[in-house]
């Protein structure tokens, strides 16, 4: 039998080996924190996907993790679609920017955020009360409210027209840099400054069909007359006086808006802005970005003040975006320490700044950044973009019923619906009670 | 000895028939046009089968998706059987206003859109066929054009026609002194529009179909109809049509298949709007399903264009196969 014998060279090898195997994991090379993979939304500005790009690659050298971005477009509701193909998948990304109703979609798939939020609103200040009606299940935050393409809807008003026609000074009423004194734009006003738009042909520009623009404006004239179809607790409400009367109201509007509203889409009002055919339509500054570009003369006449008040008070669409960690994530503490990093001051001004003001952060401290107070033309026409005044409430349409039954109203087009039914000659009663049954079914789980 | 040699042979045998019985396998017909056929016959279980065996799936799951969507109260089964089907999506939907309008959108768009793309694809057809052969690929060419343009494009270019405030007919028609037509905003002038894109998008494959099937019909029986006196009409009704016939089912089987299934020219151009009254069941199931974050109904909705073209499939196939069992 042939003895095995230990040789200088093998013994020297093995060790090698053993030391190198040992020690791999504590090396701390280029990508030692493993990698991470995220999905960012494709932002409608052009360059403020660098702002991102730029925040997160910065972070990714420094905690050496290898990080992949992908921007998902919500053009044809491509982020939509890969949301619900990660969750059937329980595969994709370990980060993915999800738009309003989709974390509670999926809140059972999505990685606790409780910590990183805890840390971010002492450090940041509160949210407001549409992050946390459509960010937290229970207890559990879903994610981290983004800065990157989280919106205000309000009106955007052209100063020259409604002075002209509707007697309306929209800058004495919302001053660049203080306080709104905006006592006086309540809903008759809108009204009747809507009316004496219609008459001398720069109808305000509003859309009644069942895309987010048209939803969320109506949703907002909902809550302003304190009309929901839904209550906080499941309960079918449809059959309220404040929906009445929300209803009433906004039939008697409708009037004055263009005749083809039912039929547009959330390109439509942006179009009628720049065309310079309406006195004011209910969208974020890109339409103001556009006209910048396309239309200058009409850009340096727009204005981007708060909504009318209602009985119930002044509400205001907000569509906050979240950045989510799913579950099946395998790097989740790499996630969140980007998410800290993106939430960072100093990244949300870079994000603000990159888009030229169309984003804007959740957390209340934030929302009095330099850039919305000196965009223009005309200068200070974004200053009450951010609500920095908080003379009106953050609101989503549908809210506050749970948010898996109003995510079906407003998907649906549910108060939009109502609107052109009533408006077509379909009586009250009969309105109501189509959108209930509609709502009975919504209520499924 | 001879034992030991007799034991060796089978061994040997085998040794020597063994690749001979691999080789012949591989060289059967039907194992090559297998393995030819096999990339597809993945392709077709990874992207058709799996996933229409998930949706169905999918649509027995209640709209949390954690548990199964059970049938309640069936007033025509008794409970014990009612209550372990896992149709409780599709039982909903019977009881949805807007699931029978959808279900009336799309047998009016799918019959309509089809009668006329057979019909304009049929004249379409006879001219290009009676134009003479130098200048006939041109034509053909041309006509194909609505046809290979990938429809979500050339639909874009339809939406600038249509647009609610900006339409191109709208400009033309005022500028002549008549009034706006809502095409995107009235129900019926939306249906229109959807159709007629539809009809523009299709016709000219009925017509490349009809024109090879026009191409094959001999030109003796042509011949001996005008010996016997028949006139136009007469050699159309007795001649033509009957020797097209497998292709006009089949074309119209094929197209109803399609168009029943549309998406995207509903979905560019009106989005089902208004009021729901243009949705046809993919544009509907994908407002359900992905819009509005209700999978599993969106799936259901999906689902119920099956049964529907699976029976018109039967029809016409059973028609062609006794005409074919005649011939």
């Amino acid at each position: 039998m042939r003895r095995q014998t230990l040789s200088r060279r093998r013994f020297l090898a093995a060790t090698a080996i053993t030391t190198a195997a040992l020690s791999t994991p504590f090396v701390r090379g280029a990508h030692a924190a493993g990698k991470l993979s995220i999905g960012l939304w494709d932002h409608w500005v052009p360059g403020a996907n660098r702002a991102s790009t730029e925040v997160a690659q910065a972070w990714a050298a420094k905690e050496k993790v290898e990080l992949t971005i992908d921007y998902i477009p919500s053009q044809g509701n491509k982020n939509l679609l890969t949301i619900a193909a990660q969750a059937q998948a329980r595969s994709g990304h370990d980060m993915l920017a999800m738009p309003t109703w989709w974390p509670q979609a999926h809140a059972d798939q999505l990685e606790s955020c409780n910590d990183i939020m805890t840390q971010l609103i002492a450090q940041s200040g509160q949210v407001n009360g549409t992050v946390q009606y459509l960010g937290r299940a229970g207890d559990k935050w879903l994610g981290v409210p983004a800065t990157i393409g989280s919106q205000i809807k309000g009106p955007c008003s052209r100063i020259d027209l409604l002075k002209q026609h509707a007697g309306i000074d929209i800058q004495a009423m919302y001053p660049a840099g203080s306080a709104p004194k905006a006592d006086a734009w309540t809903m008759d006003a809108y009204l009747k400054a809507a009316e004496a738009c219609h008459k001398a042909g720069v109808p305000f520009g509003v859309g009644l069909g069942d895309t987010t623009d048209s939803v969320d404006t109506a949703g907002a004239f909902f809550q302003s007359f304190g009309a929901a179809l839904v209550d906080a607790k499941g309960d079918l409400t449809v059959k309220s006086d404040a929906v009445r009367q929300a209803l009433e109201y906004c039939v008697k509007v409708a009037k004055f808006y263009p005749a083809d509203a039912p039929a547009w889409d959330d390109g439509s009002n942006n179009r009628w802005l720049v065309s310079g055919r309406g006195a004011m339509i209910m969208n974020p500054p890109s339409a103001w970005a556009v006209a910048k570009r396309d239309a200058p003369q009409i850009a340096a006449q727009c204005w981007t003040h708060g909504m009318p008040a209602g009985p119930r008070g002044r509400f205001s669409p907000f569509l906050p975006y979240f950045w989510n960690i799913w579950s099946f994530s395998p790097n989740k503490p790499a996630a969140k320490s980007l998410l800290v990093a993106l939430s960072q001051p100093d990244a949300v001004a870079k994000f603000v700044a990159a888009s030229a003001g169309y984003d804007i952060p959740s957390f209340e401290k934030l929302t009095t950044l330099p850039t919305w107070a000196e965009e223009g033309p005309p200068k200070g026409t974004l200053y009450h973009y951010p609500n920095p005044h908080n003379h009106q409430t953050l609101s989503i349409a549908a809210a506050p019923a749970p948010p898996k039954i109003a995510q079906q109203i407003y998907s649906q087009g549910t108060l939009t619906k109502m609107i052109v039914r009533h408006l077509q000659g379909e009586p009250m009663e009969r309105t109501l009670a189509w959108a209930e049954s509609e709502v009975e079914g919504f209520l499924r789980t | 000895m001879a034992d030991a040699v007799l034991s060796s042979d089978p061994p040997a045998r085998r040794i020597i028939t063994r690749p001979n019985a691999v080789r012949r396998f591989f060289q059967r017909k039907s194992t090559i046009a297998f393995l030819m056929a096999l990339p597809l016959i993945i392709l077709i279980f990874g992207l058709v089968i799996y996933p229409a065996f998930y949706a169905v799936y999918l649509s027995t799951l209640r709209k949390s998706m954690t548990s199964v969507a059970w049938m309640r109260n069936c007033a025509w089964l008794p409970d014990v059987i009612c209550t372990y089907l896992p149709f409780g999506n599709m039982q909903f939907l019977f009881t949805r206003e807007t699931f029978w309008k959808v279900v009336y959108q799309s047998c009016l768009f799918a019959i309509t859109a089809v009668i006329f793309k057979a019909l304009l694809g049929f004249i379409l057809a006879h001219f290009v066929h009676n134009i003479p052969a130098k200048g006939q690929r041109k034509w053909r060419g041309m006509l194909l054009i609505p046809w290979v343009i990938p429809p979500a494009m050339s639909t874009l270019a339809w939406l600038w026609l249509f647009d609610p405030s900006y339409s191109a007919f709208n400009y033309v028609l005022t500028g002549a002194g008549f009034d706006r037509i809502p095409w995107t905003g009235d129900a019926n002038w939306a249906r229109f529009a959807v159709i007629l894109v539809n009809i523009w998008v299709g016709a000219p494959f009925f017509m490349i179909m009809y024109l090879a099937a026009l191409k094959s019909v001999p030109d003796q029986l042509y011949e001996a109809a005008a010996i016997d006196g028949a006139n136009w009409w007469q050699r159309i009704w007795y001649v033509t049509l009957p020797m097209m016939r497998n292709i006009i089912a089949i074309t119209a089987l094929f197209s109803t298949i399609v168009t029943f299934a549309n998406f995207d020219i509903v979905r560019v151009l009106t989005a089902g709007g208004p009021l729901d009254q243009t949705h046809l069941f993919a544009t509907w199931a994908f407002k359900l399903g992905i819009e509005g974050g209700d999978i599993p109904l969106g799936a259901s909705v999906s689902l119920f264009m099956v049964p529907i073209l699976a029976v018109a499939a039967i029809f016409i196939l059973r028609d062609i196969n006794q005409r074919g069992n005649e011939a």
